[in-house]
């Protein structure tokens, strides 16, 4: 068996996932992936996963060994953002051509390093391995090895192409090329009782700098997100957190199971997403440092905080409530910002009048159904079509989706709010809620609502 | 004039390039109920749909026969054939338009012999055109693609018909904006002549609010029309990417061609207009011969801002001719110049060189330039350098109305220079006390 595939069979088997431990032996060996359907699949490749979750590490060189494809088409859109470095931005690929597809792309790759470690001299360089290169046998383990020898400087293979499976197992490859290479490679300075680790932040938009100023509050030190405006040194130094939080659904669970298992670092689930999602977080990380040796006195600062955070939100949030109760959202998302965003969306009176399920895990549709109180406005699977008739029907007074469905809502001339991976807008903690609120009014108050709907007036004498 | 040059780096930086199969997607976008086909892992198309998404704002049909490792290895025919039946039964196109990539060419499918595999096994797929074209992701860029595509899509469609007088083909290439087409149809119908586009994304992305959903694409070249392009009395291909597809349209229904590497700037609208008229024996309208004056007038106005000034370009290579030629005779000196493929343009581009590269080296050629001109993914490399940025060519994420920007035509021309005019305008030097330095030993020479 390959090191890719042993690889892949031993993160799909991950005892830290409770769907996983309700599985015979031989269903854990097929992995969670479902069988795609061909013609009718849409979501992204492994290695768009795996990009997804280490491209936000901003001080490090992100080379993507294969064709012009896998980063021509896909570099520079995602909004991961830096407080520093901009070098995660610039889109680095070998750019292999027939040439190297017949005579092998490892001399390339070689190269390429060392074009990079020369002009741009970054802390480490990730080298991703794509579809053709791996199949034509591109070792690129081996080329990375003999590149960190040869500069002196790590040099990160993550092997996860493609072909190897869907986004969500690439973020997990990814996570696994930090466990194997990169954590617990460097010491930190210092430690104190009250560090920290969140895995599956990206700060998509800056979200982790509206939960950042919390932690500082408190006096809690972030010693690394992974991998949100990470830096290498962070990650390389993370196996001296006292406590994590993860977050993201099921996204870098490997991360966190084997944190705790290789550095007793223990862990928990929350989301930043909604009020009482963030105060909850707020009170579990308390506990686990206190727990961890904390002192004790964290946990009434941390209440206090909470307090008066909360009030303070609400009072912001007051002036949207009668504004905006009894709208109704269909919200089309996957994972835990489903369940979260719903729980945000009801606490001030929106109506969520549908939510999509796609993506989220079993657990995921059991919180879903307990906040929504019953099934039938759970979907599966939404078809652009119906989406395109439930919105058109005015059944719905606001999308919440990616911005692949976007137009399906805009065509139906039916406001539409961005809340995935492209969004601009930040709505994480108190503050994201806020927001939130804050930008469905916008959207749903536009004048240009009733200008767009108005039938021309030929149309209307017809 | 210029020496063409290939890169010598083995890493690409801030890439130009994007793939051929996605240029081929998109042709098969400009056609009516068509449902373009990846024919590759899941990952490549989710990237091109994000990717045209992003451009255009609007949905994007695009599926994929969703290879993974070991499909790949045991070939690809099933998932070819269910991706096939899948897409026929739920969305139903009129036309399958399905493109290779990297991995399937790898391992050396031959698509072809599966195609005829599976009409024959499927009968009900009788009605429904499967347009195939290769496409590795290792060859040539983005604008080889969709001329392939497009190539293919004419010889697959078309066969020889009776000729009509008054009928003419336009195989537009892939730098032609939604607006671009418009006002080529528009042009061509004042002719009394009757256009048939093909792919044309004037009908499919431009914008329109359709009262229907539609799982395929909705307007575009519709099967049937393109048919009837075997009974055209002349071809007009746009674009040196064209070439291959209206050579081949030749080959199979005799009709001729007569290829434009561009239509902006005065000369070229000239013989484009001249053509027409000679064509259609009608007089150039009152209304073309107003908007070249007009243009005439805006090159005089313009001028005074153009002359002299240093550019740095990076488009594919039709879109590099075609704005480097309107820069170079507006007077501004091409200092740089990077493009993504070969072509047979490149050489007669007015620069000491054309290099097939990416934005790495068209920044480290442009620092001092007046001006930078390339897609979206040029801004970063324009505010490092702080110089003026037009956008041009896709993507264009950051700028609304991508499809709707017009440099076509007299009038497409005119505005064009405007546009331009205007950076420089906005952007012009004043003079500062040392604006003027001595050189160093002059200056101390002085007594102290
Ligand atoms: S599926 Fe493979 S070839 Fe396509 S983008 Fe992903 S890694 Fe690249």
């Amino acid at each position: 068996m390959s090191a890719l595939s042993s690889k892949v069979e031993a993160v799909f088997d991950e005892p830290g996932c409770n769907v996983n431990q309700g599985k015979s032996d031989k269903e854990r060996k097929k992995g969670c992936a479902k069988q795609l359907t061909p013609g009718a699949a849409a979501g992204g490749c492994a290695f768009d996963g795996a990009k997804i979750a280490l491209q936000p590490i901003v001080d490090v060189a992100h080379l993507v060994h294969g064709p012009i494809a896998c980063e021509g088409n896909s570099w520079d859109n995602r909004h991961a953002a830096s407080s520093g470095p901009k070098l995660y931005r610039t889109g680095f690929t070998t750019d292999i051509g027939d040439l190297d597809v017949v005579y092998g792309g490892e001399k390339r790759l070689f190269r390429a390093i060392r074009e990079i470690i020369e002009k741009y001299n970054p802390p480490a360089v990730f080298v991703y391995q794509t579809c053709v290169t791996a199949m034509i046998g591109d070792d690129i383990e081996a080329v990375c090895k003999a590149a960190s020898a040869k500069f002196a400087k790590p040099v990160i293979p993550v092997n996860a192409p493609g072909f190897a499976g869907s986004k969500n197992l690439g973020n997990k490859l990814g996570g696994e090329a930090l466990l194997d290479y990169v954590v617990g490679t460097e010491e930190p300075e210092f430690t104190t009782p009250y560090d920290i680790n969140i895995y599956g932040e990206y700060n998509l938009a800056g979200e982790l700098w509206q939960v950042k100023p919390l932690f500082d509050a408190l006096g809690i030190r972030v010693l690394a997100n992974i991998s949100g405006d990470a830096r290498y040194s962070d990650v390389a130094q993370s196996h001296r957190a006292r406590a994590a939080m993860m977050v993201c659904s099921r996204a870098l669970i490997n991360i966190a199971r084997k944190m705790e298992e290789r550095y007793g670092i223990p862990y928990f689930e929350g989301s930043f997403y909604g009020i009482s999602d963030t105060s909850e977080s707020l009170r579990n990380i308390a506990r686990l440092l206190v727990q961890q040796g904390a002192p004790q006195e964290l946990l009434a600062r941390t209440e206090a905080l909470i307090a008066s955070e909360e009030a303070r939100a609400w009072a912001r949030i007051e002036p949207y409530r009668a504004r905006l109760s009894g709208k109704r959202v269909l919200l089309i998302t996957g994972g835990v910002k489903s369940w979260s965003v719903v729980s945000a969306l009801q606490e001030i009176g929106i109506e969520v009048m549908g939510t999509s399920t796609k993506k989220s895990t079993r657990e995921d549709k059991a919180r879903i159904k307990e906040i929504m109180g019953d099934e039938s406005h759970m979907f599966d699977d939404l078809p652009p079509r119906e989406m395109y008739r439930i919105l058109k029907n005015s059944e719905a007074d606001i999308m919440l989706s990616g911005g692949r469905s976007q137009f399906v809502a805009l065509k139906a001339k039916t406001p539409w709010m961005d809340i995935n991976q492209e969004r601009h807008h930040a709505f994480a903690g108190y503050e994201g809620m806020v927001e939130l609120m804050k930008q469905i009014d916008r959207l749903l108050y536009n004048p240009v609502w009733t200008q767009v709907r108005r039938p021309a007036p030929w149309e209307e004498n017809s | 004039m210029a020496t063409v040059t290939h890169s010598k780096k083995a890493c690409a930086v801030n890439p130009l390039k994007m793939s051929a199969p996605i240029g081929a997607a998109l042709a098969f976008l400009g056609l009516d109920k068509c449902m373009p086909l990846m024919h590759g892992s899941q990952g490549c198309t989710a990237f091109g749909l994000v990717l045209f998404v992003r451009h255009f704002r609007e949905t994007i049909p695009l599926q994929t026969t969703a290879m993974n490792e070991v499909t790949t290895i045991l070939g690809g025919l099933d998932n070819l054939e269910q991706a096939i039946l899948n897409i026929h039964k739920r969305a139903n196109p009129e036309v399958i338009g399905i493109c290779s990539t990297g991995l399937t060419e790898t391992k050396g499918e031959d698509v072809d012999g599966y195609l005829k595999l599976i009409r024959k096994r499927h009968p009900e797929l009788d009605e429904t055109e499967l347009v195939y074209v290769a496409t590795p992701d290792y060859q040539g860029a983005f604008q080889d693609g969709w001329g392939k595509a497009v190539t293919r899509i004419v010889t697959t469609l078309c066969e020889p018909r009776p000729r009509t007088a008054w009928q003419v083909n336009v195989l537009p290439g892939c730098h032609m904006t939604v607006a671009d087409i418009e006002e080529i149809r528009e042009i061509i119908e004042s002719f009394g002549l009757y256009p048939i586009i093909a792919p044309d994304l004037s009908g499919s992305l431009d914008g329109h609010i359709p009262e229907t959903f539609l799982p395929t694409t909705l307007g575009g070249a519709s099967v049937e029309k393109i048919r009837t392009m075997g009974g055209s009395a002349v071809t007009i291909a746009i674009g040196e990417q064209m070439r291959w597809a209206a050579e081949a349209l030749q080959e199979k229904t005799g009709v001729p061609f007569r290829l434009f590497d561009r239509l902006t700037g005065l000369e070229a609208n000239d013989d484009f207009l001249q053509f027409l008229s000679e064509l259609s024996k009608d007089e150039i309208p009152l209304k073309y011969r107003r908007q070249r004056s007009q243009l005439v007038d805006a090159m005089l106005d313009a001028h005074f801002f153009c002359g002299g000034k240093k550019v740095a370009i990076g488009a594919e290579p039709d879109l590099l001719w075609q704005i480097g030629s309107l820069l170079t005779e507006m007077g501004c000196e091409i200092e740089a110049a990077v493009t993504t493929t070969h072509s047979v343009l490149l050489e007669r581009i007015a620069a000491e060189e054309v290099l097939i590269g990416d934005l790495e080296d068209l920044e480290q050629r442009a620092a001092g330039c007046d001006l930078m001109v390339t897609h979206s993914h040029g801004r970063q490399a324009a505010e490092r350098l702080e110089i003026p940025f037009l956008r041009m060519g896709i993507p264009m994420f950051d700028r609304l109305g991508a499809a709707h920007k017009l440099s076509v035509g007299y009038r497409g021309t005119r505005d064009l220079i405007f546009e331009i005019g205007n950076i420089f305008l906005a952007n012009l030097h004043e003079n500062q006390p040392d604006s003027w330095p001595l050189p160093q030993h002059e200056r101390e020479s002085l007594p102290c």
